[in-house]
Formats: C-alpha cells, structure tokens, sequence
C-alpha cells in the first residue's frame, strides 16, 4: 500500500468506526472491542507512516478540488507526523480507560460518546494530515462539533451551558477571525498549501500583515490564549476521558499544532521575525502561561486546576514558536508530545480518583496516595513532567525550549519559562505531598476504598511509562522535530 | 432532435397549459400526480437548457417565427438558465414532498385549484427568467404573483392569519409591480423598444435624462419590494409562516431567487454596470441595505419561537448575503450573489421541507414544541441540523461557498470597508449558529413534555424529498464545478454587457 493511501486509511478508519460502534449499541461488549480494534488498527496503520516520515518522505495527495485551485489535499510532514502518532497511540490507552471508567460511574448514552470519539479522532488524523489551510479548516471544525456532544454528555443545565461556552468560543473565533484570515491569505497569495518557508513572504506588507498574524493567533481558538481561553475550563464538565484526550491531547494539541503549522509554514519564521505582531502575540503568550498557572493555583478542584495548568502549557508552545529559533520551535513540536502524555496522565490519575474515592476537590485527597499508590505515583510523574524534570518527557521540550530563548537572547521568554517552572512546581508538588506524606482525615466524606477498577490503572501506568519512555529514548522525536526546521533530510 | 430547439418555448408553455387541464381533475392525487410529473418535465427541460448554454453559449428564440425586435425573443443565457434550473428543480422537489403536507392542510375541495395555482405560479416564474421582452416580464410576474398570493391564503384551511398574510403581500406586491411597470413604460418611452437586447443597445445615447433615472429608481425600488429587500421586506415573515407548508418551501426557494434575478438582469443588463454603478450609486445603496439586513434579520431571527418565522427572518438575512454579493460589482461579488441564489435555494428550501415534516406529526412548528424531537425523529431533526450548517456556511456544505466567495470579493475590494464588510458577514454567521442552535438545543437536549404522546419518525414520502435536498446542500459544497461555474460565465456575461 502506498504511503498515500495510508494516510486517507489514518482519516478514514476512525470514521468508518462510527456505523458499527452505532450498530453494536445493544451489545457493549462487543462495541468496545469495535472501539478498542479501531483504536489499535489506527495505531499499526500510522505507524506504517513513521519510516516514511523518517526518511524524509512527504507523500501528498489531492481528492478534489473544494474550492477551484484549493484542493482537498492531504501530506504527510514532521510535525503531523507527531500528532498523528501521539494521539492514535494515547486513543488505545484512553479506550482502556474509557471502558473502566464509563462502566464504573454508571454513565449514560454510552453509545453516543464512543462514537463521537471515533469521530473526534477522525477529525484529529485529518488535522494532522492536511496538506493545505482549508482542509486543515474544515477537520477542526469537525473536531469541534464532534466534541460538543461529549462536552454536553451529562445532559444537566450545567453541561448545556458549558456546551454553549464551549461551541461558542470555538466557532466564533474560527469563524470572524480563522476563517477570515485564510480567506485573506487566499486573495493575498492564491494559494493555501503548507510551504516551507512560509506563503505569505513577498506577498504582503505593512501594519494590516499583523493584523492577518493576530486573526490567525486568535483565530485558533483551541490554542486557548488568554482572553480566548475560558472553554477549556469550561469543558471539564465533559467525563473525564474526555478532557483526558480530547482536551489534554486531541482538541488543545490541535489548536497549538495549527499554530506551529501557521508559523512555519504560511508565514515562514524568517518573514516572522520582521513582523512586530509576532513579538505582540509572544508577550500575549508570556501573560497567559504566569495567568493561568496563578489562576491554577488558586484552583481547588483538581480537573480545574489541571484545565488551567493546560492552558498554561499551551502558551508554552506558542510561545516557543514565536521564539522564532529553530531549537525553540523543535521545543515546541516536542512539547506537543511531552505535554500529552504527561496531563493525559494527570487527568487518568483526576478520573481514577473520581471513581474510586468519588473525590474532586484537592483538599480532599489527604494520605490518599497510601489507597491509591499506583494512581498516586502516576500523577506524581505527571506532575514531574509539567514542571519539566527528569526523568519525564517535559524536560527535553523544555530543555530545547531554553536553549532557543538562549541562542537569541529573548531573556523575556527565559524569566517567563523559568517563573513559571516555579509556579508549576508550586502547584503540582502540593498535591502530591499531601497525597503520601499527610494523614487521612476522617470526615464526613471519608470511606474505605481501594485502588480504582483495573483498566483505570493499566492506563494510567501506560501513559506514565510512556512519558518515562520519552525521556529515555527521545531520539525518533529530536529527528522529527529537526526534520520540522529542516536541519537535517 | 428537432423538438429541442422548442425546448424554450416548452419550458413555459408546458406548465401554463398543464395548469387548467389539472383544474379539471378530481380527486387529489391525480391533480398532485399531474403536476408533479410536469414539474419533472420542466426540470428536465431546464437541466437541457443549461447544458445547451454552457456548451453553444447564449439560445435566442423567436416565438411564432417573428424576428425581435418585432416579435417576442425568448433568450436563454447562461444567468437565465441557472435560475430555469433552480426554480424547475425546487419545483419539482417540494412538488414531490407536497401530497401528504397538502392533503393534511389544504381544504380537500381545493386540491384541484391548488396545484393548479401552483402550476400557473412555476410557469410565471420561468416566464421571467426566460423572455428576453421586458413587458413579457411584467406579465409573467404578475402571473406567478397572483397565483402566489392564492396558494399562500390556502394556509387559512387551518389558521385564518393566512388570510392577511396572503392580503399583505398582495397590496405590497402590487405597489412592486406597479412600480416595475412604471419603469418598463419610462424606458419605452425613451427608447421605443420593448426588447431587452434592444433596451440596452439605444439606452446608452438616453442615460443622462431625467426621465431614465426615475426609470431606474422606481424598477429599483419596485424590484427591491418584490425581492424582500430590508427595509421593503414586510410581507415576507407572514407570507412565508402562514403559508401551507409545502408552499413555504417553494417560494421561499424561488420567488426571491426570481426577483433577484430582475434586479441583476436590469441594473446590469438592461442599464449596465457603467450607468447603474457609475452614474447612479446604486452599489453603495444596495451595499448598506445589504449589511443592515443580514446584520438586523440575524439577530431579529435568534428572538424567533416559530421555527418558520425564524427561516423567514433568516432568508431576508440571506437576501442581504446575495445583493451585497451584487453590491461589489466585480466578477467575484457577483458570482458570490448569483452562486448563492442556488445555495440558498436548496438549503432552505431544505429546511422548510424538515419543519414540514414535523409540522406533519406534531401539528405545531414552535421551538418549544419541539422539545425531544431528536430522538423522536432522528431523521428529520439531523436533515435540520445539516441544513443549519449550511445557513452558518459550515465547511463542505453549500453555504461555505457562498461565504468564501463573498468574503473574497470583499476583501479584493482591496478598501478598509471591504473588510468591514467581511468581518460582518462573519459575524452574520455567528448569529445564524445561535438561531440555529436554539431549534438544535430543543430538539436534542430538552426531554419531550411529560404526558405528550409518542411522536414518530416522518413517512419516508416526506423525508425522501426532504433529504434529497440537503444532500444536495452538501454535494454542492463539495463539488462546485457546476454551481460556481455557471455563476462565474453568468457575471462574467452581465459585467461585459452582453455574452
């Protein structure tokens, strides 16, 4: 099979996964190892991609045009490659999840919210692949869709209304400020596709290019800068495998992978650095990563404070994209990986907690790290992750990162990484310390209760090992990233 | 085929013939299956003529063998047949739809008279998009209106508001075509001719008369009343929530589109761009009738209980879309306004189909009603939200590229209104999501009332034709080389004067 024909297969197979999860709603057995297959088979065929991607290879192809000249066209490039690999590889581990933790709360509509996973990943693999602006347009705005039904699951008032935050923010920023910027970009240069070096150089000057920048920085919605950002919290009420890949990986990993995608490849970094907008969006960047974790720390439930400390890191990201070295952008493709696996992990350890101690609120998990080692340790790696230590995936990201703010001098972006390590630590390390080293207190919501149900765990362990595994062994990931800044193949 | 090259003639004549042989029959189905089948027909005519035109350019056919200026021309151009196609094909779709919705609203003695009138009212609107003779046009339109106003009064079977509604729309109906009769009789006046090539040839040695411009301002005016243009748009809401409700989404999928049609084939054809754009602002006029409807209808639209008020108040939102489109006057705006006329077209007319189908079961189109419908009729209620998608101009449906086109030519304008003007057309998006999401958060999210009976999905002879349309919806924000291509050859034709 041809690596094009693997890629469309990467689109195609969770959204064919839809109708016979669909179809095996009777049987919940049987429609989770519809899940759980789709989700493996996902993994094998975009693995299938990896070599080729190492190698260079950037396999592309066009199904039609949807607009004359702006084909709907997909290609497979470094940074995608991560995506796609990180988020199929996490959707196996969510999908063990999933299955311990909707059965053991009792959940509803169960049907319904697999197959809007499918979908959800569907629309994550497009994102990832698509080989020009318009395609990767229409993808996440499925994404977002696909993902409103899993935000509103409860179906209570609260729901509706952070369903309604939630659509609202998304499409309206995609809509005015994304749609109108590729539409802008598509008059300026007559065409959208990923190019290296950017699209926009030569074809543009003057004040109004920053406003098309902001448009695009704003327009992102899901990258969640701040004053953008308030649908992340506001999908927590979302059960918690949800916010576990779709709002720890899938959704927000989609917005700051599109903001990479914008600054590498329709801007170019170098037409970037002439650009002040670029400085004015990494000063917003700044802001929000020291906002948002002080907000964090202020955050008594747990899924809260983790929804904050996300959009803390995501600004990470964009920041080091607009850090315009090319060590800080691979820190910044890294980090799309390295935060993943470490918040999916923290979110896991929020849900097993939930489940098994019915407990969400931090001040409540006194000496609870004793019940639930395995749970306990995993978050205790996660967190080691955020603040960026070894022996976790979140000091190599954060290790490119300062190296590139280093190489140009942007002592801004240094004090900002290096505060915000602190706050990291300040709000993560708590948590942990009185999980293992504070008594239990015996209150009214206190009952005996052990580890959560088994595949809660595996997973758990999974993504934590995973996160382990990257610092181990980061050299596929280094290669990649440098294959994004074209350093080397 | 020798019977082809009648095809223009056939195509308005086929119908206004059908039409009082079908008064003649009895019993319902008979008189619906009739006139179905020659809808059918005319859409196949139309589709004929399109392909002819897109292949051998514009066709000139002289009715009776009389050479025009003398005689009749009936002219189909690349404009001309885009509109047969569209309104032949919403015909033909609603048509289709109507027996059951009928036969549950209209008076059983009436059923007759009513696909009769429905008959006379396709023919007048082919009419006008076919006669190259600018009386011919009053004619026509006043044979599609009347029969208009006849089917929308129909609705009182079951609501006695019909009855104003149908009377509204008459007087202001009325004033329009007065209005564009006056403006034919003006330029005949000044140019002794009646045909439109003709017009448009001796018009230029006249522009600069006074009596030219008051041509100009009352076909404008009497036009812009016709096309529910904001602020002459009164009649419209209760014309289209009273109506029967297969009426509703025929005309709300044609008679606009049709008056569209005269205002571009008489601003541009018959005056061209020079004298309508240059010496008389009408861009800049139409450009802020345009934004203010879409901006106000919008946002007038989300306060909306009746779902048919609501698409009501959506489509002269979507009017504005289309004359702002018209307003930049480049070949991209005006393919925006012309693409937009078949968009708009399937979608709504789409979503009328879907109110229809719940208005069949649950008697009621209120947004509260239709609390729990999701699961009741998954169906129809998923054919909505797809049709929603498109009103918003969510990628790959229909509205997407409408929305691309207009933005677009906003921003070629290349001035810091253009992108003003982008900027609220999104923002008109946004307002339609909210309109949009209130029938979806009733439907999906509110549980049916306690106590109300079960509610079942609609009979698949109503669904079939509702979904063929929003189908199409999403076929045509995929594959657009059709929809944009003739779009493109017909503003390419009225901004070069005549192809």
């Amino acid at each position: 099979m041809t690596a094009e024909a693997i890629m469309l297969l990467a689109i195609a197979l969770p959204l064919a996964a839809m109708l016979p999860i669909a179809l095996t709603g009777a049987m919940p057995n049987l429609r989770e190892a519809v899940t759980l297959a789709t989700a493996v088979g996902l993994f094998l065929v975009v693995l299938q991609l990896l070599p080729v991607a190492m190698a260079g290879g950037q396999p592309e192809i066009a199904l039609f045009d949807i607009l004359p000249g702006v084909p709907f066209a997909f290609r497979l490039e470094p940074l995608g490659m991560i995506f796609a690999f990180v988020a199929s590889l996490l959707w196996i581990v969510n999908s063990i999840y999933s299955i311990g933790y909707m059965r053991g709360n009792d959940e509803s509509h169960q049907t319904r919210f697999y197959v809007c996973f499918a979908f959800a990943i569907g629309s994550t693999m497009g994102i990832a692949l698509a080989g020009n602006m318009l395609t990767l347009f229409i993808f996440y705005e499925m994404l977002t869709l696909s993902t409103y039904p899993l935000v509103t699951h409860k179906g209570s008032d609260a729901a509706k209304r952070a369903g309604r935050t939630y659509l609202g923010i998304l499409i309206s920023t995609s809509i005015c400020f994304l749609l109108l910027g590729i539409i802008w970009t598509w008059t300026l240069t007559g065409t959208l596709d990923f190019t290296a070096g950017g699209i926009l150089a030569g074809k543009a000057d003057g004040p109004l290019v920053g406003l098309l920048f902001l448009l695009y920085m704003y327009g992102i919605g899901k990258a969640a800068l701040m004053p953008m950002h308030r649908w992340l919290p506001a999908a927590m009420v979302a059960p918690t495998p949800v916010s576990a890949l779709l709002h720890a990986v899938a959704v927000v990993k989609a917005g700051v992978f599109t903001v990479v995608k914008v600054v590498v490849y329709v801007f170019g970094v170098e037409y970037l650095t002439a650009l002040p907008a670029s400085q004015w969006v990494m000063w917003i960047a700044c802001f929000t990563i020291l906002a948002a974790s002080l907000i964090a720390l202020r955050q008594d439930n747990l899924k809260r404070r983790l929804a904050y400390s996300t959009i803390s890191q995501l600004s990470y990201v964009v920041l080091a994209a607009l850090i315009l070295s090319p060590l800080s952008v691979m820190g910044a493709a890294l980090h799309i990986a390295a935060h993943a696996f470490g918040k999916i992990t923290l979110f896991f350890a929020a849900g097993s907690i939930y489940t098994a101690a019915h407990k969400t609120e931090i001040s409540q998990l006194d000496g609870i790290g004793w019940r639930m080692p395995v749970t306990m340790g995993a978050f205790a790696i996660g967190s080691l992750s955020m603040i960026g230590l070894p022996p976790t995936a979140g000091f190599i990201s954060k290790w490119f990162m300062l190296q590139g703010a280093w190489q140009t001098e942007n002592l801004l972006a240094l004090a900002v990484i290096a505060g915000s390590t602190l706050l990291n630590a300040a709000y993560f390390l708590p948590i942990v310390y009185a999980a293992f080293f504070r008594k239990e207190k015996h209150d009214g919501d206190h009952h005996e209760h052990g580890e959560a149900p088994l595949p809660i765990v595996l997973a758990l362990g999974a993504t934590a090992g995973l996160s382990v595994l990257m610092f181990l062994f980061p050299g596929d990931a280094i290669a990649l990233a440098e294959a994004l800044v074209g350093r080397s193949g | 085929m020798t019977l082809a090259i009648h095809y223009p003639a056939l195509q308005v004549v086929l119908p206004l013939l059908a039409a009082p042989l079908c008064s003649l029959m009895r019993g319902r189905d008979f008189a619906w299956a009739f006139a179905t089948l020659v809808s059918w027909l005319a859409f196949g005519i139309a589709v004929a003529l399109l392909f002819a035109v897109r292949a051998d350019g514009a066709i000139s056919y002289h009715l009776g063998g009389w050479e025009p200026p003398w005689g009749i021309e009936y002219r189909v151009d690349a404009l001309g047949s885009y509109l047969l196609a569209i309104v032949t094909l919403i015909s033909a779709v609603s048509l289709s739809f109507a027996r059951l919705s009928v036969a549950r609203e209209v008076r059983q003695d009436q059923h007759a008279l009513f696909y009769t009138m429905w008959l006379l009212c396709l023919a007048g609107m082919l009419g006008i998009a076919i006669t190259g003779d600018a009386f011919n046009i009053f004619v026509f339109l006043e044979v599609s209106s009347l029969s208009t106003y006849a089917l929308v009064a129909m609705g009182g079977g079951g609501d006695r508001r019909a009855l104003t509604a149908a009377y509204q729309y008459l007087v202001l109906g009325t004033i329009g075509a007065t209005f564009i009769l006056i403006g034919i009789g003006l330029i005949y006046m000044m140019t002794g001719t009646l045909n439109i090539l003709d017009m448009s040839e001796r018009l230029p040695a006249v522009a600069d008369t006074r009596t030219i411009r008051v041509a100009a301002g009352f076909l404008t005016i009497g036009i812009a009343l016709k096309l529910a243009l904001f602020p002459l748009h009164v009649w419209l809401p209760n014309a289209y929530t009273y109506a029967p409700n297969a009426v509703s989404a025929f005309i709300a999928g044609t008679s606009t589109k049709v008056s569209l049609y005269l205002l571009l084939r008489f601003s541009l054809t018959v005056f061209g761009p020079t004298f309508s754009f240059g010496k008389l602002p009408l861009n800049e006029i139409l450009a802020v009738l345009a934004v203010a409807a879409f901006l106000i209808f919008s946002a007038l639209a989300i306060l909306q209980e009746n779902v048919k008020r609501l698409l009501a108040y959506s489509s002269i939102a979507q009017v504005g879309y289309m004359v702002l489109g018209i307003s930049f006057a480049s070949v991209t705006g005006l393919t925006a306004g012309i693409v937009h006329l078949f968009n708009h077209a399937l979608i709504k007319t789409g979503l009328f189909l879907c109110v229809a189908c719940v208005a069949y079961r649950i008697g009621s189109v209120r947004i509260t009603a239709m609390a729990g419908l999701g699961r009741q009729m998954p169906f129809t209620m998923f054919a909505f939200v797809l049709g929603g998608f498109g009103l918003i101009g969510v990628p790959l449906t229909a509205g997407f590229v409408t929305k691309w086109y207009l933005i677009m030519a906003a921003l070629e304008a290349g001035t810091s209104l253009g992108l003003v003007a982008a900027g609220l057309v999104l923002v008109s998006s946004l307002l339609a999501v909210i309109y949009v999401w209130k029938v979806v958060e009733s439907a999906y999210f509110r549980p049916a009332p306690a106590g109300s009976p079960p509610v079942r999905e609609a009979p698949l002879a109503l669904l079939v034709p509702t979904w063929a349309l929003i189908l199409a919806s999403i076929y045509f924000g995929i594959d657009t080389r059709i929809s944009v291509g003739v779009a493109r050859d017909a503003a390419v034709a009225l901004l070069g004067g005549i192809s």
